[in-house]
């Protein structure tokens, strides 16, 4: 029920002088209530709940976590070889 | 789609396992609040890949679970007036009350539609003016801004035809109420994402506080709920319990301003009773006094509700993370998604609901 999913914004229009925004899904289109998102431009992820914007989701900080998850591979991998090379010894 | 795929790489996912692996020193039950999780978690099998020493329970972070009978009850009677077009999330229309559900008042001939959001209700009042439309305005935090819109946006539109049907509930008295509980068995939290992506994660630092609990802001896809998951285990094994937040993408510790200002114009707090729990004193919201005109208990008399529950149902054990579906004697056999005798298997996010469809190891053994 709280699912909500990333989408661009494609466009900005108003209707009834509410912020208004077509959100591209993956390919599926659909108009989104970006009025909790006042500073949303055309370009920005938002993140969409029953048809209403939650937040702009920050592309630094999802490719950060990404790079910390692949950091952790690299730290196993030094682990590991620390490992071996303390068998040889 | 971007920002979902990356999170569900399956070489970043050995990643956090191998890491949960290396941490993991002692047993620890871990609850994820919110049914969304529960249904990602068993989707991916994120519990199966776990080691033994995590124990996942399920939290009651499942609105279409929780909405209280006596709600269920008032929509289906008010769905049954002939001059009414009753909306309501999908979710909503096996829920059973205490005799039928809406899918059976539809069925009987009344005008009930599936909408996708608070919002397209309106457009419907718009262009029925002579039928009164009833959204049914259940939700945590996480859909409260969207239904406070819809009240707003309906009276800039000059609209005498809409009102709401409200079951609001707010998670923060939901931990209080089974961190409190002499039968809890809750060591640590994964807070749920996107409740915390309107309001912020600044008053959960109280409750990490006062019951010494590590609290971590969690999203939805495979690698977010490992990370949360690895999050808590590093909190709990250091014996450091605090609020961290692993879903940064989303969520900043103040939350959407503008969001908690539309809910706060619109909604109050109030008691509310939650399906297969009970009374929580302040645990939810309700219309304020000035937006009355849109509240559907004011404009529809609804009287002699009697509300009458299955006596073998064990959802509200199930919700708090004291006993799980496979111990329940009618999981599976009186009671499926199919024909669902209480809160938990009501909704394809609820915790029955979730073992069900992607039958569990347990399951299997408690049949043999």
């Amino acid at each position: 029920m709280c699912l909500a999913v990333p989408g661009k914004i494609i466009e900005l229009f108003t209707t009834t002088s509410m912020k208004m925004g077509k959100v591209d899904f993956g390919g599926v289109m659909r108009e989104v209530c970006l009025e909790a998102v006042p500073e949303s431009k055309v370009g920005d992820y938002v993140i969409v709940h029953a048809g209403f914007a939650l937040n702009i989701l920050s592309e630094k900080e999802a490719q950060d976590t990404l790079a910390a998850f692949r950091e952790l591979e690299e730290a196993e991998f030094n682990l590991d070889n620390n490992e071996d090379f303390t068998t040889l010894d | 789609m971007r920002y979902l795929e990356e999170f569900r790489d399956a070489e970043l996912v050995q990643n956090i396992l191998s890491k949960i692996n290396r941490t993991v020193k002692h047993p620890w039950v871990i609850m994820e609040i919110c049914g969304g999780q529960t249904h990602s978690i068993m989707q991916h099998g994120i519990d199966q890949l776990l080691p033994a020493e995590i124990e996942l329970v399920h939290g009651p972070g499942c609105p279409v679970c929780v909405t209280s009978l006596e709600l269920v009850d008032k929509a289906l009677s008010i769905a049954s007036r002939p001059n009414v077009i009753f909306c309501s999330f999908g979710d909503m229309l096996r829920v059973p009350g205490s005799q039928g559900d809406l899918f059976s008042v539809k069925a009987a001939g009344g005008h009930v539609r599936i909408v996708y959001s608070p919002l397209d209700a309106v457009k419907i009042a718009q262009q029925n003016p002579d039928k009164e439309v009833v959204f049914f305005a259940i939700g945590f935090e996480t859909t409260a801004p969207a239904n406070a819109m819809s009240v707003l946006y309906a009276q800039s539109l000059g609209l005498r035809n809409y009102s709401i049907l409200v079951s609001h509930v707010t998670v923060p008295p939901a931990m209080h109420a089974i961190l409190g509980s002499s039968t809890n068995r809750v060591q640590g939290f994964l807070a749920a994402g996107h409740v915390c992506s309107v309001m912020g994660y600044h008053q959960y630092h109280s409750i990490s506080q006062k019951y010494n609990i590590p609290i971590v802001v969690t999203g939805f896809e495979p690698l977010d709920l490992l990370n949360g998951i690895l999050m808590t285990v590093e909190l709990l094994e250091a014996g450091t319990p605090k609020v961290q937040n692993a879903y940064s993408r989303v969520v900043s510790e103040a939350g959407n301003i503008p969001a908690q200002a539309m809910i706060k114009r619109v909604f109050q707090d109030c008691d509310r009773n939650w399906r297969g729990i009970g009374f929580i004193p302040q645990s939810g919201w309700e219309l304020r006094p000035e937006y009355s005109r849109f509240d559907a208990e004011k404009r529809f008399e609804v009287e002699n509700i009697q509300t009458r529950e299955s006596e073998i149902c064990i959802s509200g054990q199930i919700l708090q993370g004291i006993k799980k579906p496979y111990q329940c004697p009618a999981f599976g056999k009186m009671c499926t998604p199919q024909n669902p005798l209480g809160a938990t298997m009501v909704s394809s996010e609820g915790t029955c609901a979730a073992y069900y469809r992607y039958a569990r190891l347990e399951m299997e053994e408690h049949h043999e």
